[in-house]
């Protein structure tokens, strides 16, 4: 075991699949030479050379299309799209070509490719460095979406996603690329996808989150014990398939539930899930479920009030989560 | 004095490393001029400084790392310059409390109180507590609201003893073998409530009215009559009976039976005679509904209504066709009695294929009787009234006259079975003959 | 027939198939891969206004770019990006008429899609053709995508993304081409320009007369060839993927062609070009071209002829027939596949 930074994590874990299987290579833009403009692969352009490390030109089309056609003859790409805000113009290659050719070939063709991208926001990232995608994606059959928050889950998740014979948008929260430290187990750990993870045990109410917002509820949790609340924090880890089983388990051990994400809250991923809920547990709620989420604005802002007032904080969580105690 | 701290020198950096100092203590410094070179993960930079001044203190020594915002050297700032306005330029983003958009509250106290959560609900209903009880729990939730919280510690309190049922079972019964119906009750056990009763109609209550509290009895009444009347499609049908002659019989028997046998020979044990008879011919009376099929019944037990304290209970004579009408009698007498001194067990409450209702105790000539589900038919015996009738011939006569109503599930059969049974049962009743076999 | 282009040549005549390669009978089968794809597309036109299938999307009049280029490939080793139009790509490439047909009535056994795309939405694993959905350019990048997995690998597998003058006004086609080029990939790039983009003529389409003129922006050389001349479509081809094999790069073959039917079963011509036109290239069809050839070079005679009409003939028959009976999809068949491994 050893306390590795979540972007540590995930450059370990390419560097791993990359040595364990010849199929695996990174594409995206600046990610050779320079190794990443996060450094997520620094070292590894050096390790495997230019055959297996790619400097696209700048063109997110042409990394999400060569990895399509690159999986088609026998590889496992890996393509990093710069930050999530610029995913748009590859956006034909993912819905109508990546996600439908396992459907469109009745199975005759499957793509191993994972698209990685930074998102989230937190950084004084503004409107083009901050923006949450999960929902976009995790809305069209055929593509899984994950969105890991501690170093562990990271490296975890994108083995099992270079190892997935399906399209994998896997999300890294850029805030918790340095901020988060954790415990990552040494040797060969998988993560499996489309399984969350209780990260805190509680009885009184139930906070569902990913990525920084999983640690932001994490905060809240302990304030709240303090207060004699106990939470349930249940992190979903991936977004689609969602793990409805935890989702379902957690509302009827508590019967009350707040789920919390930064993206925007119209038809986003707490939309789903206190769909979910309503459907299927709707017998064990003791109060109506809640959601605290960014606010319905086209992303946050440059200026750190405006970012704040747009951004889910422990502080807003807390009090949401004393409200719903209370109720 | 102007504090430096450490800035946060790209997006995702969370700390710095000194690399050089590039003023040492006492040195004057210009606003904007170059005071130190910071490593980061990202981006090498050199740090300039806020304000004019003399370097007064260095506080994080060359090649230490220290996370942004921590204070890293102290300029004392020249008189000559005017106080700095400008914000320390490595401010830390702030993250607190700035400027939250509170999302709108509506005034949930008011919307929740008395309302009943899903949870609540489920936890009561397994509990065996109704609705008077919970009204009795003081509630800590919003608006006073009861929480699953608050429940379960009553229910903590009070001892997780279930709701005491009482002696008498009202006829829950259910056929044996069949295929459970959509009523999906339980095996005439306690009648716990199974689904709360529709909250429209709660009744207005005026100043003077007496609010009277439901028994158990009453409430299990209330649910299954709602649930007979809700899944099944009455239909009714009356025939007029001549029971003169069953009259006669009965009153040039009743003495020797009453002294050999201890108990009444009412008309009731002779009228299921005839119905057990008529059902052997009309099978399809003695039977349920069962969602894809009609499950007629093999046995014959006939459920008998019996009137108790403010309720009605319908305990089962079993395989009625192996008795005599003696037996019958005995029978009969015997669940009565049973039945309103609340001794009844649960088998004598269950299995029941067919019901005989009796009214015409009360002196009633018609009664629409809700079938017993999931049973397919009930037979109400209305009064004996004497009343002038035309007879074969032209003759006019007066006869004891009964009505017997049938009401019946509409699914199982049609107007012409249940015509045939009444019709058959009525020439039985007319038929009988002092003849007629007691053992 | 050896004997008789034998004695063509012994006169001192010009055999091009020979000259380029091709023995006589890879001659005429490329002919015949011609005729069959003609024939299954007009059975197809019949069916359809008869009112027994939906949706036709022809080949007719460029079966001599697409079966030419085709040929001077690999079959199973080397790689295709067809699009819509392409019958007679795949066929040379070992798809049926059966196949053909079952996609046509969208059954269940049709190979490209279990009947779950329109028809001309070719694709196989097995005979490396790969799959194409209907957003227009795609395929490009794709193509390049393959030819760069083909380079990691280190193979000499050459892949053809086809596609018609429309697509080349894509970002994906731009962007394709770029990337191939930077890297010298492996991959050809086939436009067939047919003039037309359903409705809209080329001068609508770009500024310039020929879709080739942009290869050397990209760094890689682009040859314009007349499309209906299989035997010169062959050759460019053939010169195309010895470059690529070598490791030299890219080549953009523009194709100049004619579409002769309208573009779709949906559509009507009649509303943007004349019969007149469509009249003077069906004087150039590439299949009565070569057909003019291989009798001069003395490969095609009447009884051979006449035995590949029957062949053709046969082959359409026995496709539509087996389609037309073939199962449909079961109402099941609308869920499996949405992924190779589902989570449970």
């Amino acid at each position: 075991m050893a306390q590795k930074t979540v972007i540590e994590a995930i450059r370990e874990g390419m560097d791993e699949e990359m040595a364990r299987d010849q199929s695996v290579f990174i594409m995206g833009e600046d990610v050779g030479q320079r190794g990443g403009v996060f450094l997520a692969t620094d070292g590894l352009f050096k390790k495997y050379g230019a055959d297996r490390v790619i400097d696209t030109p700048l063109a997110e089309s042409t990394i999400v299309g060569l990895a399509i056609g690159a999986a088609a003859n026998g590889m496992r790409p890996i393509a990093e799209i710069q930050f999530a805000d610029f995913i748009a113009p590859a956006m034909n290659q993912i819905i109508e070509e990546a996600a439908r050719i396992c459907y469109r070939t009745n199975g005759d063709l499957n793509l191993p490719i994972v698209i990685r991208a930074p998102w989230g926001g937190g950084v004084h990232g503004a409107l083009y460095h901050s923006q949450s995608i999960e929902a976009l994606f995790a809305h069209v059959p055929g593509l899984k979406v994950v969105a890991p928050g501690t170093p562990a889950d990271a490296k975890g998740l994108l083995k099992s996603a270079v190892r997935d014979p399906d399209p994998v948008l896997y999300l890294e929260h850029k805030r918790t690329y340095r901020l988060i430290k954790g415990e990552v187990p040494d040797g060969d750990r998988l993560v499996p996808i489309g399984k969350a993870e209780v990260k805190r045990q509680g009885k009184d109410l139930s906070l569902i989150a990913y990525g920084l917002m999983l640690h932001y509820c994490l905060e809240a949790a302990e304030t709240l014990a303090a207060e004699g609340v106990e939470a349930e924090v249940l992190d979903l880890r991936t977004i689609k398939p969602l793990d409805v089983a935890a989702v379902i388990a957690t509302t009827r051990k508590t019967g009350k539930v707040l789920v919390v994400h930064e993206d925007n809250p119209f038809a986003g991923v707490a939309a789903e899930v206190m769909a979910v809920i309503m459907e299927q547990a709707f017998d064990a709620l003791d109060a109506p479920v809640m959601r605290l989420t960014g606010p319905d604005v086209p992303a946050m802002p440059f200026n750190h009030v405006l970012e704040a007032a747009f951004m889910p904080s422990p502080e807003k969580i807390l009090a949401k989560a004393r409200e719903l105690a209370k109720y | 004095m102007a504090v430096v701290t450490m800035p946060q020198l790209g997006e995702s950096i969370t700390e710095g490393t000194i690399a050089r100092w590039l003023k040492k203590v006492g040195d004057p410094v210009k606003k904007y001029e170059s005071l130190v070179e910071v490593i980061t993960d990202k981006v090498n930079a050199e740090v300039p400084a806020p304000v004019a001044g003399v370097l007064k203190e260095i506080r994080v020594q060359e090649g230490a790392t220290v996370t942004v915002g921590t204070e890293i050297c102290v300029i004392e700032e020249s008189q000559l310059s005017p106080p700095s306005r400008e914000p320390s330029i490595s401010s830390p983003p702030s993250r607190e409390g700035q400027g939250r958009v509170p999302p709108p509250t509506r005034n949930v106290g008011e919307e929740a109180h008395g309302r009943l959560s899903p949870a609540v609900r489920t936890l009561a209903d397994e509990q065996g507590i109704g609705d008077e009880e919970l009204a009795r729990i003081q509630g800590t939730g919003v608006g006073g609201r009861i929480s699953k919280r608050d429940l379960q510690d009553y229910i903590e309190r009070r001892g997780t003893a279930p709701a005491q049922s009482p002696p008498s079972r009202e006829g829950q019964g259910r056929v044996p073998a069949m295929e459970s119906p959509p009523s999906g009750e339980g095996q005439g056990r306690v009648p716990a409530m199974e689904s709360p009763p529709s909250r429209e109609g709660q009744g207005r209550v005026l100043p003077q009215d007496e609010a009277v509290p439901l028994s158990a009895i009453r409430r299990s009444i209330a649910t299954h009559m709602v649930k007979s009347k809700q899944t099944t499609p009455h239909a009714w049908t009356v025939a007029e009976v001549d029971m003169t002659n069953v009259v006669r019989f009965r009153r040039s028997v009743k003495e020797s039976f009453k002294q050999r046998e201890g108990v009444d020979l009412t008309y009731l044990p002779i009228v299921i005679k005839g119905v057990v008879e008529q059902l052997k011919e009309n099978p399809r009376l003695n039977a349920s509904w069962g969602e894809d099929k009609i499950v007629v019944h093999h046995d014959f037990n006939i459920g008998i209504a019996v009137s108790i304290d403010d309720g009605l209970v319908v305990p089962v004579i079993h395989q009625a066709d192996k008795l005599s009408i003696a037996a019958l009698a005995k029978a009969t007498d015997d669940l009565a009695r049973r039945a309103r001194a609340q001794k009844l067990t649960l088998p004598d409450v269950q299995g029941g294929t067919f019901t005989v209702n009796n009214p015409g105790t009360f002196g009633n000539i018609l009664s629409y009787a809700i079938i017993n589900s999931p049973e397919a038919a009930i037979l109400s015996m209305e009064a004996i009234v004497k009343r002038p009738v035309v007879l074969d011939g032209d003759a006019i006569a007066v006869r004891s006259m009964m009505n017997l109503c049938l009401s019946f599930d509409h699914r199982v059969m049609d107007g012409a079975n249940a015509a045939r049974f009444l019709q058959g049962l009525r020439r039985w009743l007319e038929g009988v003959s002092d003849q007629l076999p007691l053992y | 027939m050896a004997t008789k282009t034998a004695e063509v040549e012994a006169r001192g005549g010009q055999s091009r198939h020979r000259a380029l390669g091709l023995s006589d009978e890879r001659a005429l089968a490329i002919y015949e891969v011609m005729r069959l794809a003609r024939a299954v597309d007009e059975r197809m036109w019949l069916i359809n206004r008869q009112g027994r299938a939906p949706f036709v999307i022809s080949c007719q009049g460029q079966e001599g770019a697409q079966v030419g280029s085709a040929m001077a490939l690999k079959p199973g080793y080397d790689w295709v990006a067809p699009y819509y139009r392409d019958a007679g790509v795949v066929l040379a490439l070992g798809m049926t008429a059966r196949d053909q047909m079952l996609s046509f009535f969208a059954k269940r056994e049709d190979p490209s899609s279990a009947g779950r795309q329109m028809p001309g939405h070719f694709g196989s694993q097995r005979l490396h053709i790969l799959t194409g959905g209907s957003p227009v350019a795609t395929q490009l990048l794709h193509a390049a995508g393959i030819a760069l997995a083909s380079r990691i690998r280190k193979e000499d597998a050459v892949t053809i993304a086809y596609f018609g003058e429309g697509a080349s006004s894509e970002g994906d086609c731009h962007e394709a081409m770029n990337f191939a080029g930077i890297h010298k990939l492996g991959v050809i790039f086939v436009c067939e320009n047919n003039g037309y983009a359903i409705s809209v003529p080329q001068s609508k389409q770009m500024a310039i007369q020929n879709v080739a003129d942009r290869a050397p922006g990209y760094g890689f050389p682009g040859v314009v060839v007349d499309g209906n001349d299989v035997l010169a479509v062959y050759q460019a081809t053939r010169d195309a993927v010895s470059r690529a094999r070598a490791g030299e790069g890219p080549t953009l073959i523009e194709a100049k062609t004619y579409r002769f039917t309208a573009h779709s079963s949906d559509d009507d011509d009649r509303r943007y070009r004349q019969a007149e036109e469509v009249a003077v290239w069906r004087q150039k069809d590439p299949i009565l071209r070569y057909q003019r050839y291989l009798r001069e070079a003395g490969a095609l005679t009447d009884s051979v002829e006449a035995a590949i009409t029957e062949r053709v003939t046969a082959q359409v028959d026995d496709a539509t027939e087996y389609a037309e009976q073939a199962p449909d999809p079961s109402a099941d068949d609308l869920l499996p596949h949405v992924f190779a491994r589902e989570v449970d």
